[in-house]
């Protein structure tokens, strides 16, 4: 009997084959080494700018206009500013617009109707468009389009322009996120307030938007630090980066971007080595927007 | 024993606690032009408990939220058929929803309560509803009928997420009687919930009976003999095709329907031979 027991229990878990072992280990060492090549290049990146660029990060270098004569007291005052004043007019743009967008889809919209299907499909797709044809979009329609119509760039390119452009190129991406955020305020929440005789607009003011206004600020601030990096659209619009005057949102700007693509392209090395100096910056900008959004997806975010 | 009414007597004719609120004629809801739960008529009387009973799949949940308009919510789902509430046609096309449910409040299976503090999910309602007078008082008042305010009257700013399943379920029920409404319907509230808090609950419905009236919808047939005054069993036809509809089977006072229904159906349910 005992004998008859044994052999069964040897037959149901036999031992995994030394074999199965060995592919098991293989398949964790290559995943590792996958991860490691990834981290690698990365780590020397930042090491490599690390080593170039924060020497020259000096109050001066943070406050200095742009030089071209003297590399020692060039600075990055205007891309700094201009990089600013983008980061903030374009979330001025792309928040109202991106979440209206989002509640519209998620509340409103019958996902059984043809043309709500052909909008969700167009925003996907938009999303992943290049910059640079957002870049061209901008230029045709927005630098010489109705802004200057307005008056307000007087025919040139402006920051007004950069920061619109850059709203176009990432509002699809905030129009997702928020939608996701929308979304995962359960129903039995807008359930509850409906059958209290809250109207529609009601529910959604102070229950599904306060739910996800943490996934919304989040979305919005990885948005931004995406387009606060983005260089090639603000070349087609037309910015510059040797300006003497502080940026203004009616006149021509500068950006952190364009000012590492200028410097990089410089032939005396004494200047190249200032896009090192103007790359510490803008990374030391999307960490800390980066570190913000985390903050606030752990702080706030609601859990159902 | 009252007698059953028969349902298409005019409810202005009677008079105090018997007037009808609700009356039902040949109501169907459908969803997407597949009928759900047909051939539905009858009347509730006010400050009565009325329990909804039968198997999953009858159509009972579809009727209430048809009660209140929540089925508005589903694009897919039409009414046809008449539902009066207090003589006035909850469906005419002049008739808005939020009226409606200002009216007729709405308990759900699992617990909902807001992402707020205890306070605020009870000022939620009367603040959107615009309700005058003092806030304090209105929230205290609304946790008493909840029989809740001595278990949180200390920690009415905390949220309402850290309260237990029971707990939050009379919250939800304080909430819907923070706005005043004159029914409540209750949609299997106790499904989720511990014996014992299921004990507070149904001691709750018959306290608040006095005052509303009551429509329950429960799966758990002790409940609806413990609380409802009457009761209404809903059956599925299995129609061609695999395809199923709830029907009304038998609604008559509770008592009748657990010791002598009409109907053979009725009585194989509550004697438990299906369902």
């Amino acid at each position: 009997m005992a004998v008859t027991e044994t052999t069964i229990t040897r037959k149901v878990v036999e031992r995994a084959s030394s074999g199965a072992r060995t592919k098991d280990l293989l398949f964790r060492a290559a995943l590792l080494l996958c991860l490691f090549v990834a981290v690698l290049f990365l780590g020397v990146l930042l090491v490599d700018v690390a080593i170039d660029g924060i020497p020259l990060i000096t109050p001066e270098f943070i406050t200095n206009f742009p030089s071209r004569l003297f590399a020692e007291e060039s600075g990055i005052r205007p891309a700094l500013i201009g990089t600013l004043y983008l980061m903030v007019l374009c979330a001025a743009f792309i928040v109202p617009i991106g979440v209206a967008a989002a509640i519209y889809l998620e509340e409103f919209a019958d996902a059984r109707r043809w043309w709500n299907r052909i909008i969700e499909v167009n925003i996907q797709n938009l999303a992943s468009v290049p910059s640079v044809v957002y870049g061209i979009l901008g230029l045709a329609f927005i630098v010489r389009g109705p802004i200057d119509i307005w008056g307000l760039g007087k025919g040139s390119p402006t920051l007004l322009a950069g920061a619109l452009t850059l709203g176009l190129l990432v509002l699809p991406v905030v129009i997702i996120v928020s939608r996701e955020a929308i979304r995962a305020v359960p129903p039995s929440i807008r359930e509850g307030a409906l059958a209290l005789g809250a109207t529609k607009w009601q529910t959604i003011w102070k229950m599904v938007l306060p739910g996800a206004l943490a996934g919304i600020a989040t979305g919005v601030i990885l948005a931004l630090s995406r387009a606060i990096g983005e260089t090639a659209p603000l070349i087609l619009v037309g910015a510059i980066a040797f300006r003497l005057t502080d940026p203004t949102i009616d006149g021509q700007f500068s950006a952190l971007p364009i000012a590492i693509f200028q410097a990089a392209g410089e032939p005396r090395p004494e200047f190249q080595i200032l896009a090192a100096g103007a790359i510490v910056v803008l990374l030391a900008v999307l960490l800390l927007m980066n570190s913000a959004a985390i903050y606030l997806r752990n702080r706030y975010e609601q859990k159902w | 024993m009252p007698k059953v009414r028969p349902a298409l007597d005019a409810p202005e004719r009677r008079e105090g606690a018997q007037a009808a609120i609700f009356s039902l004629k040949d109501v169907q809801v459908a969803y997407g032009g597949v009928p759900a739960v047909e051939n539905v008529t009858f009347e509730l009387v006010k400050n009565e408990i009325t329990a909804f009973i039968g198997p999953s799949g009858c159509g009972k949940s579809t009727l209430l939220r048809c009660l209140n308009r929540m089925n508005d919510l589903i694009p897919s789902a039409s009414v046809s058929g008449q539902v009066l509430y207090h003589d006035q046609d909850l469906y005419a096309p002049d008739i808005d929803p939020v009226q409606v449910r200002k009216r007729i409040g709405m308990v759900f299976q699992k617990p909902n309560p807001f992402p707020k503090s205890i306070y605020e999910n009870i000022a939620f309602g009367p603040r959107v509803l615009g309700m005058k007078g003092d806030m304090d008082e209105i929230v205290e008042s609304a946790l008493r009928k909840g029989a809740l305010w001595d278990e949180v009257k200390d920690r009415l700013k905390t949220n309402a997420f850290g309260m237990s399943g029971g707990q939050q379920q009379r919250l939800c029920i304080a909430r819907t009687m923070a706005v005043e409404p004159d029914v409540i319907l209750m949609d299997e509230p106790c499904s989720a919930l511990d014996p014992i808090s299921t004990g507070a609950i149904e001691e709750l419905m018959l306290e608040l009976k006095r005052n509303y009236s009551i429509v329950i919808v429960t799966h758990n047939m002790q409940q609806a003999a413990r609380v409802s005054d009457r009761t209404a069993f809903y059956n599925v036809d299995k129609l061609e095709e695999g395809k199923r509809v709830g029907k009304l089977v038998e609604f008559a006072p509770t008592e009748k329907i657990f010791t002598a229904p009409d109907d053979k159906r009725t009585e194989e349910y509550v004697t438990g031979k299906f369902g």
